[in-house]
């Protein structure tokens, strides 16, 4: 499918309110249902989207969520200008955290963000430099 | 389905309160009335109670007529009834009250609830849902549930609710003591549009058990002669105990089914929230939830008289002077019925069209239209917001030139920007139109009318 046959819809994550975070995962949630997609496939796609939105509230103060809804896939971009992950590997592992005490008081940054974002999606690509910013794409396949 | 949420059009000036405050975007403003979308309607009422001019209602059963249908009448009152009236000591008065309006027996929906939790919790092998378990009991967050979170209806347990629980027990009850069993009406008296709603079309059951649900508030009126008029030193024994009776309250559901982790989520807006966050996988730690759509729980449906808030005082009055539960235990009687015969499914009632390459093709014109779209939500189109406007254009329910901005722009290639702009209403003006010199364009607005001519 050309690229033009996609539905995009991009999102404007704000830093440092996570109280806010979730407002894209539920839009992109209700267009997908509109769809007529799968509710588990749904359900998927607001996990990791969700998780994304955070991570990118908590780490790198903000960043732009886009979604590409094709025919076969669901492709998710998150793009953020923040410190960037310095051991990817390090970071996907579960229970692996670099979020302040702050944040882990509000019940966040328990290190189950990527980990989770690889488990409910079909593929997922780090993109990382430090003192730059990271791209995570995670790609979630319609049966 | 047959709703209970109808609309009075005689009342209903197309003033478009109602359209913002629905939950579900099921009502569009048309030709100045209000119309609703029988498919995404969850009869929660929230119109009702918004509705400045009581154009929306809750259609219902008239008391007397109802009793005069059956030989043998039963009442299954839900506790919001207590909660109504101010001082009352002791449940019994009300009951006895509705005998003397001709009842014949009555089952409580608190006793009933009583019975089911006592059954579920001593019973092992009941296939329990997906934690966390959330409560099947606010028809209109199942329907909810049914509508807009598909992938959390394995949360819901099979479980009939207690009223539903208490009507066939008590039909059966009449039975055993000899009525026909086509003399017996079983009536519930609910606080709620949903629980009238969940008469005829029951969430959980293939085929409805009630004869009819009356309203509290219809009750209410009935009852306050009786209840006044009432022998106090000869009532019948009829009132249950204290825990089932908090029913009619936000948390006294978790408190009958004695939940140590629960958490007990009141009002609709609230309700949505709590299942956005499940649905992202923000699971609380939490073994049950308990969900009702109206503030306040029950307590605050839209068929009742009393401020829910005072009413939950009136309630706690009132619990203080009934009895512990007695120990119900597992009951086979119970356990035979307490499964649900219906499981809720899936209704996509949002879906654009069945065949997903089209649903697509109209989302991206959804989208492309939007855009176009100021997007302040003035409701002036008759729909809540401008996506849902693109969306009735898209799907036929609506023309573009219900947007009066969209009006504006072909104004102003006719009449040029100024003009075009005059005819606008002031909010959605882009300049301040220049005040004549003689009025002062502050001065306050009062009630006294242009003489302008009022729609009634």
């Amino acid at each position: 499918m050309s690229g033009d046959d996609k539905i995009h819809l991009s999102y404007q994550v704000e830093g440092g309110d996570l109280t806010r975070a979730g407002e894209a995962s539920s839009s992109v949630k209700q267009t997908l249902r509109k769809l007529g997609l799968d509710p588990a496939v749904i359900r998927r796609v607001s996990v990791c989207m969700y998780e994304g939105e955070i991570n990118m509230v908590i780490h790198a103060n903000g960043g732009l969520a886009m979604v590409d809804v094709g025919l076969d896939d669901i492709v998710i971009t998150l793009t953020d200008f923040g410190p960037g992950i310095p051991d990817i590997d390090k970071a996907m592992q579960a229970g692996y955290t670099t979020a302040a005490d702050s944040v882990r008081d509000l019940g966040f940054g328990a290190g189950m963000g990527l980990p989770n974002m690889k488990k409910y999606s079909d593929d997922m690509k780090i993109k990382s430099i430090v003192g730059m910013g990271t791209t995570v794409t995670m790609v979630i396949n319609i049966p | 389905m047959r709703h209970s949420v109808a609309l009075n059009l005689s009342k209903c000036l197309g003033c478009t309160t109602c359209i913002k405050s629905c939950p579900t975007e099921a009502i569009r403003v048309r030709s100045r009335k209000a119309t609703i979308l029988p498919n995404r309607c969850i009869d929660c009422g929230t119109c009702i109670q918004v509705c400045p001019h009581q154009a929306v209602r809750s259609q219902r059963m008239n008391v007397k007529e109802a009793l005069q249908r059956f030989k043998y009448n039963i009442a299954i009152p839900d506790p919001s009834l207590y909660g109504q009236f101010h001082n009352l000591d002791d449940a019994n008065i009300v009951l006895n009250a509705l005998l003397n309006i001709g009842f014949d027996d009555i089952f409580e929906a608190g006793t009933a609830s009583e019975m089911l939790a006592a059954t579920l919790d001593g019973c092992e092998g009941l296939e329990a849902p997906q934690k966390p378990e959330l409560s099947p009991a606010c028809p209109a967050v199942v329907r909810l549930i049914c509508i807009r979170f598909p992938d959390l209806l394995n949360h819901l347990p099979p479980l009939v609710t207690p009223i539903e629980l208490a009507t066939i027990l008590a039909r059966k009850q009449a039975v055993e003591a000899g009525v026909p069993a086509e003399d017996i009406g079983v009536f519930s008296i609910v606080p709620c549009s949903s629980q009238v709603t969940a008469v005829s079309a029951p969430e959980g059951l293939e085929k409805p058990v009630l004869d009819g649900a009356l309203a509290i508030r219809d009750v209410y009126l009935e009852l306050l002669g009786p209840m006044r008029d009432l022998d106090k030193d000869n009532m019948l024994p009829l009132a249950g105990s204290r825990v089932g009776t908090s029913w009619a309250f936000s948390g006294g559901e978790a408190l009958t089914r004695r939940e140590r982790r629960y958490i007990a989520v009141d009002g609709i807006v609230n309700v949505i929230r709590m299942l956005e966050e499940i649905e992202d996988g923000r699971m609380p730690d939490a073994d049950f939830i308990e969900l009702r759509a109206c503030t306040n729980g029950c307590l605050g449906g839209c068929l009742n008289v009393e401020n829910p808030f005072t009413a939950k005082m009136h309630l706690k009055d009132l619990m203080g002077n009934l009895p512990p539960s007695p120990q119900w235990g597992v009951r086979e009687d119970v356990l035979e019925i307490l499964r649900s015969t219906k499981e809720p499914v899936f209704l996509p009632t949002f879906q654009l069209d069945p065949n997903r390459r089209v649903a697509m093709q109209k989302m991206m014109a959804i989208q492309t239209l939007e855009d176009q779209l100021p997007g302040l939500r003035c409701g002036s189109c008759g729909a809540p917001s401008c996506r849902a406007f693109a969306e009735d254009v898209v799907m036929g329910r609506a023309s573009v030139d219900d947007c009066i901005f969209k009006v504006r722009e072909r104004m102003q290639h006719m009449a040029g920007d100024t003009e075009a702009d005059d005819y606008m209403p002031a909010p959605f003006r882009l300049r301040r139109k220049q005040p004549a010199p003689e009025t002062d364009c502050l001065e306050p607005m009062g009630p006294q009318d242009s003489g302008e001519e009022r729609p009634e």
